[in-house]
């Protein structure tokens, strides 16, 4: 049987699983939407921004671990998905952003709401698609989710002019699929997990370093097993926060400009650092020369181009994280049965404890709300079992420092391009993926006003998401910057000019609740954390507070601003 | 230093950009960049000459080889390899001096491919060294304009071992 482009495309989502669509209707689309009513399987989430609506499967797939879908319309649709698409391929998040656009005999004509979609997001998608006939339709469909979401994932773009989406043609639903220039390495080479053993059997001092990789190849338990059965303490990433559980005598914390005091000493001390899923970001390692200077560098990713890019490393491993950690696990397992592991990394450990304890993560107490006093309460209050978004600036980082991140996919932040505004439209996709779960955005007051209007996909939607803003009433990170490096110079950083976010909560038909009282925090965050509506907590924090330790750009990890 | 990669892709459009962006977006030099068909339809051969360091070369090799419509990449400093470039030289040849131009066409093995009273046009081949020779040899008689295509390279064929 024939069918039209419109009714391939739904047919094609039908197949690959999909259940929730993000999207907003326009022109070029509009025969599209006619059809979407008609496949009430897959559920339709109309945002108030393009932006939002990829942030918002960009949460749904970071949460869930499915790819995340999105629908467009053409010109200033597809490009308000620019933003949404970059954040998504900084991170590997397996995204397919559809985008509508004019029909093929107009392309190049600069026709109404023309935009060579294509052309500006090659850049920041894996791969993108012109579909310029309706028979290509099924089979590139098919190509973009296996290219999304197999290999490093990311983002892939599928244009889709007017005409095309009209042409009918068989459906033809491709069973197999192979692309002969594109073949990732899942397996690693046996050879170079025997060699990584061997540096681990000489290694004195080792850290596991685990970033965002872990989590995109559900390898956290395999790191879990590592660790614990050879006595390896562990750092993440911020992307690798929820890879090990955030507790216990082998866990030092976050590494990088904002990391913990352990971790980042332990990785200039260490004479062997296993990179797991991590790319060796400039905000992770400082200044380069002196990141890890004394350490051979096991390096395991499934991109090559990560190994050698900022960093040389002794041991490439190209592969799965899961597969070449349980591949490490094994020969370890066999080779060093009678090995004391613990033995041999005991005065490492004890090192790392005196670091631990010596200068731990804290902050001074004081009358006004400490934002990092919040972040420890939403964690109690929460049981740990909440989603946390975040947005961008000092609440993402006292986010990632002051909250226990135990599992795997609970932690979804804009990490490679911080992206404010990234959080509240990546907490409701979290919330489509998992509706009991209680999901919240930790967010500032600045960022939150970058997509503020998705209140309303929220309320309508019935999205219980809690927005819990740390009001400091600046661009706090900024600030912290202007207040370090640039003589108190606060330019273009106070946010005093800002709605009433209570009102302005109640206003779209969500609860709003605002604490300026140390005391009242608690009673009033749980009350907002049971409500089963959308809800917003303006919380007013200490209006200075700085984020430490710091690492300030150009200086060495061990190198820190302490409190 | 200079490298001279292959790079084997799918005739698909918009290849060539994603090339030429991947390039110019990582901050990567391109000396020169030349595009045919292969025998086999739907596939596209590049010859990329390209400069850098150990890191960055593998880096560019590594990056070509992630985009999706690269099915191959080789890099030629690695293998032995033929080099040629093809260039296209319009030389002022006035009177006397078209004598003496026609002789270091001789000895240069170039062709003459255009005449006119006060131009010739040669077609001159070769790598980059001979080509660059040619060019400064034909400076003294005025050079109006040039075009070259851009190296393109092979694979040696194996030699018997002696
Ligand atoms: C879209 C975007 N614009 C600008 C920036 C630069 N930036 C980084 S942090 C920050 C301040 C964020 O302020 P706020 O959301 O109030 O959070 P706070 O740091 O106060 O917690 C800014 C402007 C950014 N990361 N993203």
């Amino acid at each position: 049987m024939e069918l039209r482009g419109t009714q391939i495309l739904l047919e094609s989502l039908q197949r690959e699983g999909v259940d929730v669509l993000f999207g907003y209707p326009g022109g070029a689309i509009i025969d599209i939407y006619d059809e979407i009513p008609r496949h009430p399987e897959i559920r339709h989430i109309l945002v108030r921004h393009e932006q939002a609506a990829v942030h918002a499967a960009d949460g749904y797939a970071r949460a869930s671990g499915k790819v995340g879908v999105c629908l467009v319309t053409s010109g200033p649709g597809a490009t308000n998905t620019v933003t949404g698409i970059a954040t998504a391929y900084c991170d590997s998040i397996p995204l397919v952003v559809f985008t509508g656009q004019v029909p093929t005999k107009l392309i190049g004509n600069d026709a109404f709401q023309e935009v060579d979609i294509v052309g500006i997001t090659r850049p920041c998608t894996k791969h993108n698609f012109l579909v310029k006939d309706v028979k290509n339709l099924a089979k590139v469909i098919r190509e973009a989710f296996y290219l999304a979401r197999s290999g490093r994932p990311g983002p892939v773009l599928v244009d889709l002019p007017k005409d095309v989406m009209l042409a009918a043609t068989e459906f033809v639903w491709p069973d197999d699929i192979s692309m002969r220039s594109y073949n990732p390495t899942y397996k690693p080479n046996l050879n170079q997990l025997r060699r990584s053993v061997d540096e681990l059997v000489k290694a004195k001092n080792p850290v596991i370093l685990a970033g965002g990789g872990v989590i995109m190849s559900n390898a956290a338990q395999q790191l879990t097993e590592l660790s614990r059965e050879f006595h390896i303490p562990v750092a993440a990433t911020l992307m690798g926060l929820g890879a090990f559980p955030s507790n216990g005598d082998l866990w030092l914390g976050m590494v990088g400009m904002h990391g913990t005091y352990a971790a980042n000493m332990a990785i200039n001390h260490a004479d062997l650092v296993i990179a797991v899923g991590a790319r060796f970001d400039d905000r992770v390692t400082g200044r380069i020369s002196a990141f890890a200077s004394k350490a051979r560098i096991v390096h395991i990713d499934i991109d090559p181009t990560s190994i050698r890019k900022n960093v040389e490393v002794d041991v490439p491993v190209v592969g799965d994280c899961a597969q070449a950690l349980q591949g490490i696990l094994d020969i370890c397992r066999k080779r060093n049965e009678n090995m004391d592991w613990e033995e041999k990394h005991s005065a490492w450990i004890q090192e790392i404890a005196s670091w631990k304890k010596d200068k731990p993560l804290c902050y001074c107490k004081s009358e006004a709300i400490k934002p990092q006093h919040v972040v420890e309460v939403l964690y109690k209050l929460g049981k740990g079992e909440a989603i946390i978004a975040t947005e961008v600036g000092q609440n993402q980082m006292w986010a990632a420092q002051f909250y226990t991140f135990t599992k795997p996919r609970t932690l979804l932040t804009s990490g490679g391009l911080g992206t404010m505004g990234y959080g509240f439209p990546a907490a409701i996709g979290a919330q489509m993926a998992f509706p009991d779960k209680l999901v919240i955005d930790i967010a500032g007051d600045g960022s939150i006003q970058m997509n503020i209007q998705e209140l309303a996909t929220a309320v309508y939607n019935k999205l219980p998401v809690k927005i819990i803003i740390l009001n400091n009433m600046h661009l706090g990170m900024v600030r912290q910057w202007q207040e370090l490096f640039f003589n108190h110079n606060y330019s273009s950083t106070n946010m005093e000019a800002q709605p009433d976010f209570v009102k302005l909560a109640e206003a779209y038909g969500a609860e709003g609740y605002r604490i300026t009282e140390a005391d009242k925090l608690e009673a009033v965050l749980a009350t907002a954390l049971a409500s089963p509506n959308t809800a917003i907590v303006d919380v007013h924090v200490e209006r200075e507070e700085n984020v430490y330790p710091m690492v300030p750009a150009g200086a060495a990890l061990d190198e820190m601003l302490l409190v | 230093m200079r490298h001279v990669l292959s790079v084997l892709v799918e005739n698909e459009p918009g290849v060539l950009s994603r090339v030429a962006g991947l390039f110019s977006g990582r901050g990567f030099n391109i000396e020169s960049l030349n595009v045919a068909p292969t025998l086999e339809a739907g596939v596209s051969h590049m010859t990329i000459t390209t400069s850098g360091d150990e890191m960055i070369v593998e880096q560019i090799m590594k990056q070509l080889h992630k985009l999706v419509t690269v099915i191959k990449v080789v890099d030629f400093n690695e293998l032995a390899a033929v080099e040629r470039e093809m260039m296209l030289l319009k030389v002022q040849a006035e009177g006397a001096m078209r004598g003496e131009i026609l002789r270091t066409v001789d000895i240069f093995r170039c062709k003459v491919v255009d005449v006119s009273p006060n131009e010739i046009t040669i077609e001159a081949t070769g790598n980059a060294d001979k080509l660059q020779a040619i060019i400064s040899l034909f400076q003294r008689f005025g050079i109006k304009e040039v075009a070259r295509t851009g190296s393109v390279a092979m694979r040696r064929s194996m030699q018997a071992e002696v």
